[in-house]
């Protein structure tokens, strides 16, 4: 058995960060764009902990607690944003919000 | 650290702007119910009061500029500047709001709030000398902000300018957020002066680490000030966002990003500069050409000037480029002209886009030189300053950038700044042509006689346009003397 290292909780991290931006550009639902930036926020938070325990400093636990509450901020925003939304155009693909052009 | 740090009156005093905009935005969603019958002025008037409290809680605490909760915040010249900046844009953003507001029918206490937090955010940020204080500022004002985007939520292109917005916004924060997550752990703290020491000290960490999380935060920090080539979301949401807080996007949240870019880029990431300044070179080139040529295409006004706004993100990146006390120095002076110009201008075209903000296109500005002579000449200042014509502050802060960038021999940069300014002209030419050489059209005949609010956010950008651009000694000394940020 291997002991668990910084580097491992750093590659599961880096995967995360890669999941969710390939999520982010490449999906069309809006929904899952959000929960694609949700994964990066989190990928974010698992680096600050892994680093936190290797560093013995507590400062990065602070901040992820920092970054969980601002995720929720911005979830709640961003849920807001897409019901305003869909109220007018009845649609959560992004492709379809295109008023806005050249 | 003992507890009686964190109680300290100092301390309370240097962060007492933050705490009058939070207190008095929380007032005013609390106040809704009561005075919601009686006055929608009322919540302009107690916001402009907070922003005045706050201007002078400001000023009052640089009386004893220094570090605030155990080096968290600092509060120095570099902050009050700023501070000040942005709570200006917030005073100016008001004032064309009370009308614009009434004309739509919108809620005035969550809005005046949410501009209040929003500035209140960009405080924190400003005077953050701590990569946590840094990003909690940062989300305090997009947050704020995404909401003010999307403010007329029964307009299809606000919705949609606020999902941009937010989506591409809190994109950018995750990619900042990862390169902060490195610097910590490669250095072991988030305190931009730990940063420097642990970088120049004799175990520097892995280049490589550092070089990775200093370009995810580029990325992040480009995003926010809509610097090439992270631009894309800019056009699309100043279009969309109701003309008044398009201003304030185009002004405070920049404003405030350009200085947190400079302060992390020329304090902790000073030792790595040598890696950094290619990667920014090219950013400033990019913005400056495609926000510049892309304008020349555009006819809706909003958009013009949003594309106008990345081409100018492109010359204070320039300034950055410089990596030198007289660039920072540049930046901090354009960007309180660039605040005033852009601001003005904003607010001329919400007093003449008219209910549903249908008056947008260069064609609506016709003939309003006839129509509205006092409306078309501030526009003209703005315009000036904006093309950076003398006796204007525009062309001081473009005149000390590429002075700044050829002292630091920079000169193919500065030939093609120079050339892109000069394609610039155009199209703000083509605006002032249409003002004063065609027949007046629908909308300028239809315009409103200017609101007392209005005149005002119209003449003090107008007066601080001309001030820099006569007295500019006066701000870029201080500026100058700021600009020396604490290593």
């Amino acid at each position: 058995m291997h002991p668990i290292t910084t580097v491992h909780y750093l590659a599961l991290s880096a995967a995360l960060l890669l999941i969710g931006t390939v999520g982010v550009l490449t999906r069309r639902n809006i929904v899952i764009i959000l929960m694609s930036i949700e994964l990066i926020l989190n990928a974010v938070n698992i680096n600050l902990i892994a680093f936190s325990h290797a560093l013995r400093s507590v400062d990065g636990q602070i901040f992820a607690i920092f970054v969980i509450t601002d995720a929720v901020a911005e979830a709640a925003v961003g849920l807001g944003i897409l019901i305003a939304l869909f109220r007018n155009k009845e649609t959560v693909q992004a492709d379809e919000v295109d008023l806005l052009k050249w | 650290m003992p507890v009686s740090n964190f109680v300290n009156p100092a301390d309370l005093v240097r962060f007492l702007p933050e705490i009058i905009l939070t207190v008095m935005g929380t007032l005013l969603m609390v106040l809704d119910p009561v005075l919601h019958k009686r006055s929608s002025y009322a919540f302009g008037h107690l916001s402009l009061l907070g922003l005045a409290a706050a201007l002078v809680a400001s000023v009052y605490a640089f009386r004893d500029p220094g570090p605030a909760f155990g080096g968290m915040l600092m509060v120095d010249g570099f902050a009050t500047f700023f501070r000040v900046l942005v709570i200006g844009v917030g005073i100016l953003t008001i004032l064309p709001s009370y009308r614009f507001l009434a004309r739509h029918d919108a809620e005035t206490s969550e809005y005046h709030a949410l501009l209040l937090y929003s500035i209140a955010g960009q405080c924190l940020m400003v005077s953050a000398n701590e990569l946590i204080m840094i990003f909690l500022g940062l989300e305090i004002s997009s947050i704020a902000s995404y909401i003010l985007a999307g403010y007329l939520r029964d307009d299809k292109r606000a919705n949609e300018s606020a999902l941009k917005y937010f989506l591409l916004g809190s994109f950018a924060t995750g990619f900042f957020l990862y390169g902060v997550a490195f610097i910590y752990g490669s250095t072991g703290t988030v305190n931009l002066t730990s940063v420097h020491a642990a970088l120049t000290g004799p175990n520097a960490p892995s280049p490589v680490f550092v070089g990775v999380a200093a370009a995810l935060m580029f990325v992040g920090l480009a995003f926010k000030v809509s610097a090439a080539p992270f631009q894309v979301w800019a056009p699309d949401v100043y279009q969309g966002a109701p003309t008044p807080v398009t201003a304030f996007l185009s002004a405070g949240p920049k404003a405030a990003a350009f200085a947190i870019f400079l302060r992390i880029f020329m304090t902790s990431f000073q030792p790595i500069a040598n890696g950094w300044e290619p990667l920014v070179w090219g950013s400033a080139l990019l913005s400056m050409t495609i926000g510049n040529f892309a304008a020349l295409l555009q006819s809706n006004v909003k958009r013009l000037l949003a594309y106008s706004s990345i081409a100018h993100a492109g010359y204070v990146l320039v300034a950055l480029t410089a990596r030198s006390d007289v660039g920072t120095a540049a930046a901090m002076f354009y960007l309180a002209a660039y605040a005033f110009m852009n601001v003005g201008a904003f607010a001329v075209v919400s007093h003449l886009s008219g209910r549903g903000e249908r008056y947008q296109n260069v064609d609506d500005f016709a003939g309003l030189g006839q129509k509205q002579p006092l409306t078309a000449a501030m526009l003209t200042i703005f315009l000036l300053s904006l093309i950076g014509v003398p006796l204007t502050g525009g062309f001081f802060g473009k005149f000390y950038i590429f002075k700044a960038a050829l002292e630091s021999h920079l000169v193919w940069l500065t030939v093609l700044g120079l050339l892109n300014s000069a394609v610039a002209a155009y199209y703000y030419l083509r605006l002032l042509v249409m003002m004063y050489m065609h027949e007046p059209s629908e909308a300028a005949t239809n315009a409103e006689p200017l609101s007392f609010g209005l005149s005002a956010a119209l003449i003090l950008p107008a007066l601080g346009t001309l001030v820099l651009g006569i007295f500019p000694s006066w701000v870029l000394e201080f500026a100058g003397r700021s600009s020396n940020l604490v290593k």
